[in-house]
């Protein structure tokens, strides 16, 4: 980046760097695509079950099993198997489920949004409390709001998300009874809206059935507090150090001399400009709550992509694990590059 | 100042440590391990977290003394099924009548024994891709950093359990599949470390003298990086132990009647409303432990690597 400035900054130059930075991008994303693609056909090869076994079953005759094993490519080399996989996988077909006999692509595409909808409401809350909670305690160094924030996201690297789950289903749902049990959506409410986006709450406000869509809002609530702790423990965690780190500089004694307020110097000059670092942390913490997604749908009976993937994991399906794994694989990678792509754009300094 | 008591001379094995003039290597090193634990100690928050891994330790080492009842076999299915917390069973039993603080006593060993093997399986797998990426350059970096990119790029857990799905559950398995997700922060960490080394004018010596680029590597290199992977690691343990509970939650873990925590919780799901401490004690563990290695790891950061406390 430097040399090109050194060059006087001319355009043809400036187009040849851009050019160049393009490429650089596109081949990372291209390696990486094609490394996640690898990895999955290799944990498919290292089954120990016989694929061709599970669909003839132990008495099959030779002559079946060898028909078979020639219709599922096994009898071809290894890198061509692996070529024709590829191949498959870029138009997203990853083979039929075993366990819904849907084609795997299917399955993803109606659990997906499911995910989808937890994992936002949950950065949603995180951000939204997570970002003044770090600001303050940052603000108000060593004091108790300061301890506070240390310890929420201390408690939030230790907690295993599964129990703590669980313990707020025991004390919200059966001993004070503020939320419904597990489920997305109440059966009496479930055949009022037409699915069209499989995003519930957007379907029931949509098509005006307010009474499920509280339903559903009831429904939601605690898992996705339940992720936007997680990602409030690490949000307020970052805002905190980018904080403290934005109020030692010159422009904010600066703006403190010049007479401004110290709300003003606060949330509209410091904190603006750990905006920008903040961004990413915000991206790569939504990227983090598909993981944690995995094991709360699990808690929650939530019908994404966590919980098929659990379920076929335990009915030993193995195409819909790994088109599920490459599946969040490819959503973590793009997430990542928004977020990269943002930091770009909003920080005048990586030009 | 004539008035004023003089100044307590330091003497004994205190002075000798902090002398500033050490007679020996031995001498120096143990007088800066000295001031490092003196600070390290004056973090109460890193202590409680070295007594938490400690105690682990220990419970885990004497746990046939300490427990009072089998974990694997239980008592008297008719009348020791599920029983709240007492004074003869302390945390309750469980569905097959075992008492739930012995388990708890028993799966410290399990735990203890993921986060060992996991941190030999990939602290050097890690330490090796980075030192070598990063000393040799070129096309070699290139290559061990897409590899390095592209597992990165799988959210632990996910991947984890990809493996496991491929190797069939149990807890030898569960172990590779951690380590494999585990050892690209650590290949990051050392790749950074070493491109800093490498300009160094020490390193230019040792090559001008002739050593050889394995020599310069293992013997110069790695030891450098080592102290920043060692802080590294212990903050990765409480993420192994959840990760590894999170695969015993999902039954893919340890296998029944093994006393592992996360299946223990699983069990304990089945038994949430009416018997919560089936589920809530063995939890209760995973998060006390995993606190404790993270309030450690955050107290050896900032004794070690004071620079990235800020």
């Amino acid at each position: 980046m430097a040399s090109s400035i050194a060059n006087g900054g001319g355009g043809h130059d400036a187009l040849r760097f851009y050019l160049t930075k393009t490429a650089q991008f596109v081949f990372v994303l291209a390696t990486t695509l094609l490394g996640l693609v690898a990895v999955t056909f290799f944990i498919g090869r290292i089954v120990p079950i016989d694929p061709v076994l599970a669909i003839v079953g132990d008495r099959a005759p030779p002559a079946v099993y060898a028909r078979v094993r020639q219709e599922l490519g096994l009898d071809l080399p290894l890198i061509q198997q692996f070529w024709i996989y590829l191949r498959k996988a870029v138009t997203g077909d990853f083979g039929n489920s075993v366990l819904t006999t849907n084609p795997v692509m299917t399955d993803i595409a109606n659990t997906f949004p499911a995910t989808f909808e937890l994992a936002t409401l949950g950065t949603l809350i995180g951000t939204l409390i997570g970002i003044p909670l770090g600001v303050l305690a940052a603000v108000k160094r060593g004091s108790l709001i300061d301890q506070f924030v240390r310890f929420i996201g201390l408690a939030g690297y230790s907690i295993p998300i599964f129990w703590l789950g669980l313990m707020s289903l025991l004390l919200f749902y059966a001993k004070l009874g503020w939320v419904p049990g597990p489920g997305r959506i109440d059966v009496t409410y479930s055949y009022l809206y037409t699915p069209v986006t499989n995003i519930v709450l957007l379907d029931t406000a949509m098509q005006g059935q307010w009474d499920a869509f509280w339903d559903a809002v009831s429904h939601i609530i605690l898992p996705a507090c339940l992720l936007g702790y997680f990602s409030l423990a690490y949000i307020s965690r970052m805002t905190r150090s980018f904080m403290l780190n934005e109020l030692a500089q010159e422009y904010v004694i600066a703006a403190r001399v010049k007479g401004l307020s110290e709300m003003r110097v606060i949330w509209r000059h410091a904190l603006r400009n750990a905006a920008v670092p903040l961004v990413t942390v915000i991206a790569l913490s939504y990227a983090n709550l598909l993981e944690g997604s995995v094991l709360t749908e699990t808690v929650f009976a939530w019908p994404g992509l966590g919980q098929y993937i659990t379920n076929s994991l335990q009915n030993a399906d193995m195409n819909a694990v790994l088109g599920g794994t490459l599946v969040i694989g490819t959503v973590f990678v793009l997430l990542n590059l928004v977020s990269d792509l943002l930091y770009r754009l909003l920080d005048p300094r990586t030009r | 100042m004539a008035g004023a008591p003089p100044l307590p001379q330091p003497s004994g094995l205190r002075a000798w440590l902090l002398s500033a003039e050490p007679n020996s290597r031995w001498q120096a090193r143990l007088g800066r391990g000295y001031l490092g634990w003196r600070s390290f100690t004056k973090n109460p928050l890193a202590v409680l977290g070295l007594g938490i891994v400690v105690l682990l330790l220990f419970v885990a080492l004497f746990a046939d003394f300490i427990a009072p009842y089998s974990p694997v076999i239980g008592g008297d299915l008719r009348t020791q099924r599920l029983l709240p917390p007492s004074e003869t069973f302390w945390l309750g039993t469980d569905d097959q009548a075992r008492d739930i603080f012995s388990r708890i006593i028993y799966g410290s060993r399990i735990t203890l024994f993921v986060i060992v093997l996991v941190s030999i399986i990939a602290t050097p797998i890690g330490l090796l891709v980075g030192t070598v990426s990063g000393y040799l350059g070129g096309w070699v970096d290139t290559v061990l950093m897409r590899i390095t990119d592209i597992f990165l790029a799988f959210p632990r857990l996910v991947l984890a359990l990809a493996f496991v799905a491929a190797l069939g559950p149990g807890i030898e398995n569960a172990v590779i599949a951690i380590a494999i997700t585990s050892w690209p922060p650590y290949a990051r960490i050392a790749r950074a470390e070493t491109l800093m080394i490498r300009n160094s004018d020490f390193i230019a010596a040792v090559k001008l003298q002739g050593a050889s680029t394995p020599r310069i590597i293992f013997g110069h290199v790695v030891p450098l990086c080592i102290s920043s992977l060692i802080v590294r690691v212990t903050l990765d343990m409480a993420g192994i132990i959840l990760t590894a509970a999170g695969l015993g939650f999902l039954g893919l873990g340890a296998q029944p009647p093994s006393p592992e925590w996360g299946a223990m919780v699983a069990t304990g799901r089945n038994y949430l409303i009416d018997q919560w401490w089936v589920a809530a004690m063995p939890g209760l563990a995973i998060f006390v432990v995993s606190l404790g290695f993270n309030l450690l790891g955050d107290g050896l950061r900032d004794v070690l690597d004071p620079k990235a406390a800020k």
